[in-house]
């Protein structure tokens, strides 16, 4: 009995031994691509992966969903198989995320602009029809408005859509939204609510002479409870509303493009989202979706040229190609071939921007 | 006299109070019985909506097409081709020969999104098996589309108008069509047992995160088992009684209460970033979830270890045994099957989790099928997550059907540790 349990131990030792060499293994070589970053480029770059996985000899790449920015910081963290090929963002790479990618040996990144996305605000399609503007939704969901003389701001005493606006139905403002740490959310944020803040001539006027309060107030939302943060899952959103008609909601395009049936998307300046309106850039409430690579993987990691040519395809990222039928909306032809052309020549983006 | 005067004023009193505590005793059954019936009832309407909800998972819709492995799209320069041959094509082929009446370059694309896109894949496997079916015709079941999958399980209303419904109008009369002809039938979902994930939900199956689940539990218990036993067996049998061996005990007592995204943190700064072990691999997930389960089986253990009567180790010791002897020849025996319990319910306490997942990097899109402990790969909670988080629609009923069998394993895995228990139970 006493020599079983030696076995036990040697057997235990041999396990651990076999798992180090596997490691070793694993880590001198990557067959396939690695990809991180925003939750809101994630059902596009996993359609192409997948695609790109079926049909070609290459692996299927690896997508994993970590938000923008926590994506850019992996993918800034240094050059080599540990490290990822691409990020996947839905906000341009700021300045101090390409400088904290130079620290780190990271030097040449090739920018891709894939699309566009629209924000919309919806509600259960068999609730009210209701016309926003974007200086409604900051009146609606700013934490401070301006009160009664020009310079001075008070909390926001709004509780009915009426009180905004009129010609608005008398339905007390409730809005789901995502928090904080989403893309969505920085997007919303900026298009719609500074979009809506910068109205008024004299918040207007601060961003020259003040900026930082002007961002203050055009990008704080109210935290009295008329605007509740309903997590990432932009699918439980489009629950609620369901079984909440008086409530509206903020989430992606492709999840109304996805619930038609279920909720509808209230027109934002006079402009109702379609995949047309916000493919021609009338629809106010859109950005540009991105992801970025380290130039110095390409030809190291197996695939990644082809990758990057089967996402700049006319099948994929074009006017009818399959992303299409997810809900990205595609750029001008003369962009989309701009692109392309800075893709295949693994044009860096500039060190200073 | 006195004594029985004294009895009498006790029965009196006694038979006074009698009442008061029957009726406490009911009151409290009451509550009890209530108590009970309402966490069954919580069960049971969190079942019934999880069945109701993935039931029709199970089942896929397929298309019964004429299809002709036509040389024409199969063999483009004399040799046939399984990689660049056009699959797709011969899929459009055989919609068109069912409708030739659709002409539009529009029409058409709007047909051809009746079937999967997975049927090319089909299709391309079926000539890599048999050769010999190039340039035939044959009636083969394809995957039909998602959209046409949820219309002919009735989760898509027809009276809504065509802009807020998934699948137009003439989609709606061609699977008509298919129907009246008896075309569209329901099968078995393989798929969803045989694939990994898909961003088609009639392509994406549960393999991929199984798999990655069960070399994550291989894993924990290679790594958590030996070392809980051998910790539990030293600090029962061995380690003096001191302080420090208190304070042992009460972090491990600890340990077993941290959130488990601590272990996650722990398991990015330590295994990933220090160790290099490759992120998102089951080896690292199982190192993790070793962490986590370490504190269940140690606990057990011990409790299985102090069950054993003192008795046996001091007729042993009586008889000569050196303890190594004692504990190797009769308390580890005795012992093993309390502790093969403790592992089973810290391994379906493992199988469970998913938010140390986050941190380590399985939280990720993983199409092929794991085949090791440091090929990349997903686990079940986790594959659950993100097909709740996708905007397809089919995915709705595909996440409820993948906690169904999260479920049935767990049950599974708690029923064994019953069994295991009952049959090797002993009395002392």
């Amino acid at each position: 009995m006493a020599k079983k349990s030696t076995t036990i131990a040697l057997t235990a030792s041999a396990v651990i031994a076999a798992f180090t060499t596997g490691v070793a293994l694993a880590q001198a070589a990557r067959d396939y691509i690695y990809i991180v970053g925003s939750s809101t480029v994630y059902p596009f770059s996993t359609v192409v992966a997948e695609r790109f996985g079926r049909g070609s000899d290459f692996k299927t790449p690896k997508v994993e969903s970590t938000g923008s920015g926590g994506g850019l910081k992996l993918f800034c963290d240094g050059v080599g198989v540990g490290y990822p090929d691409i990020a996947n963002s839905s906000r341009a790479i700021k300045q101090s995320e390409i400088d904290a990618c130079a620290g780190n040996g990271v030097s040449e990144i090739v920018e891709v602009k894939i699309g566009y996305d629209g924000i919309v605000v919806a509600n259960a399609a068999g609730g009210i029809d209701m016309d926003l503007s974007r200086r409604v939704i900051f009146l609606a969901l700013a934490k401070e408005v301006p009160g009664g003389a020009e310079g001075t701001l008070v909390a926001n005493p709004y509780s009915t859509w009426r009180d905004v606006d009129p010609s608005l139905p008398n339905q007390k403002i409730e809005v789901l939204g995502p928090p904080p740490t989403s893309g969505t959310r920085d997007a919303f944020v900026e298009l719609a609510m500074e979009g809506g803040c910068s109205t008024i001539p004299w918040i207007k006027a601060l961003k020259s002479s003040d900026e930082n309060r002007y961002k203050g107030v055009c990008h704080t939302i109210r935290e009295d409870g008329a605007f509740i943060e309903a997590g990432e899952n932009d699918n439980l959103i489009v629950q609620k509303l369901e079984s909440n008609p008086n409530a509206f909601g903020i989430f992606a395009f492709s999840f109304l493009d996805q619930n038609g049936d279920k909720v509808k998307g209230a027109p934002v300046d006079g402009v109702t989202p379609t995949f047309e309106s916000i493919a021609d850039g009338s629809y106010p409430v859109s950005r540009p979706l991105y992801f970025y690579v380290k130039k110095a993987h390409v030809d190291v990691i197996p695939g990644l040229r082809q990758f990057l040519r089967e996402f700049t395809s006319e099948r994929a990222w074009g006017e009818e190609g399959y992303l299409s039928d997810r809900g990205l909306i595609p750029m001008p032809e003369d962009e989309r071939s701009d692109v392309a052309g800075a893709v295949r020549d693994l044009t860096p983006i500039s060190g200073a921007r | 006299m006195k004594g029985a005067e004294a009895r009498k004023e006790t029965r009196r009193k006694v038979e006074q109070s009698l009442g008061r505590r029957r009726r406490k005793e009911l009151s409290f059954r009451i509550l009890g019985v209530g108590a009970t019936a309402l966490g069954v009832t919580f069960l049971l309407v969190f079942f019934a909506s999880l069945i109701a909800q993935g039931a029709s998972a199970f089942m896929q819709t397929y298309v019964s097409l004429d299809v002709e492995f036509s040389r024409e799209h199969l063999v483009p320069d004399g040799e046939p081709d399984l990689q660049f041959g056009d699959f797709d094509a011969l899929v459009r082929g055989a919609l068109r020969a069912q409708f030739p009446d659709v002409t539009g370059r529009s029409e058409r694309r709007e047909l051809a999104r009746l079937v999967s896109v997975g049927a090319a894949y089909q299709l391309r496997d079926a000539l890599a098996d048999k050769p010999e079916l190039l340039g035939t015709r044959l009636a083969v079941f394809l995957p039909a589309s998602s959209e046409v999958d949820m219309l002919f399980k009735g989760k898509i209303d027809r009276s809504l108008p065509e802009e807020q419904r998934r699948i137009s109008d003439l989609q709606l009369e061609w699977t008509d069509r298919l129907v009246a002809e008896g075309r569209l039938e329901r099968r078995f979902n393989r798929a969803l047992f045989t694939n990994g994930d898909s961003r088609e939900p009639e392509l994406a199956g549960i393999r991929g995160a199984l798999m990655g689940s069960f070399y994550m539990l291989l894993a924990t218990i290679l790594i958590s088992f030996p070392i809980g036993t051998a910790a539990a067996v030293y600090l029962e049998e061995f380690a003096p009684r001191n302080r420090w061996s208190d304070l042992v005990e009460v972090n491990i007592n600890n340990l077993a209460a941290v959130p488990s995204i601590v272990f996650g943190l722990l398991g990015l700064a330590v295994f990933i970033n220090w160790a290099a072990i490759p992120r998102s691999s089951p080896l690292v997930g199982g190192l993790v979830l070793s962490l986590l389960t370490l504190p269940v089986i140690i606990i057990a253990s011990r409790a299985a270890i102090k069950a054993v009567p003192p008795s046996i180790r001091e007729a042993a010791l009586g008889l000569g045994a050196s303890k190594m002897q004692v504990v190797s020849h009769h308390v580890l025996p005795l012992a093993l099957p309390g502790m093969l319990t403790g592992a089973i319910i810290g391994m379906s306490r493992a199988l469970g989790e998913s938010a140390p997942l986050l941190m380590i990097g399985m939280v990720a899109f993983i199409v092929d099928i794991p085949a090791g402990f440091t090929d990349p790969a997903t686990a079940l909670p986790v594959q659950i997550y993100l097909w709740a988080d996708s905007p397809e629609r089919a995915f709705a009923e595909r996440t409820s059907a993948a906690i169904i069998v999260l479920l049935g394993f767990l049950l599974a895995m708690n029923l064994a540790a019953v069994i295991m228990r009952k049959r090797v139970e002993r009395q002392w």
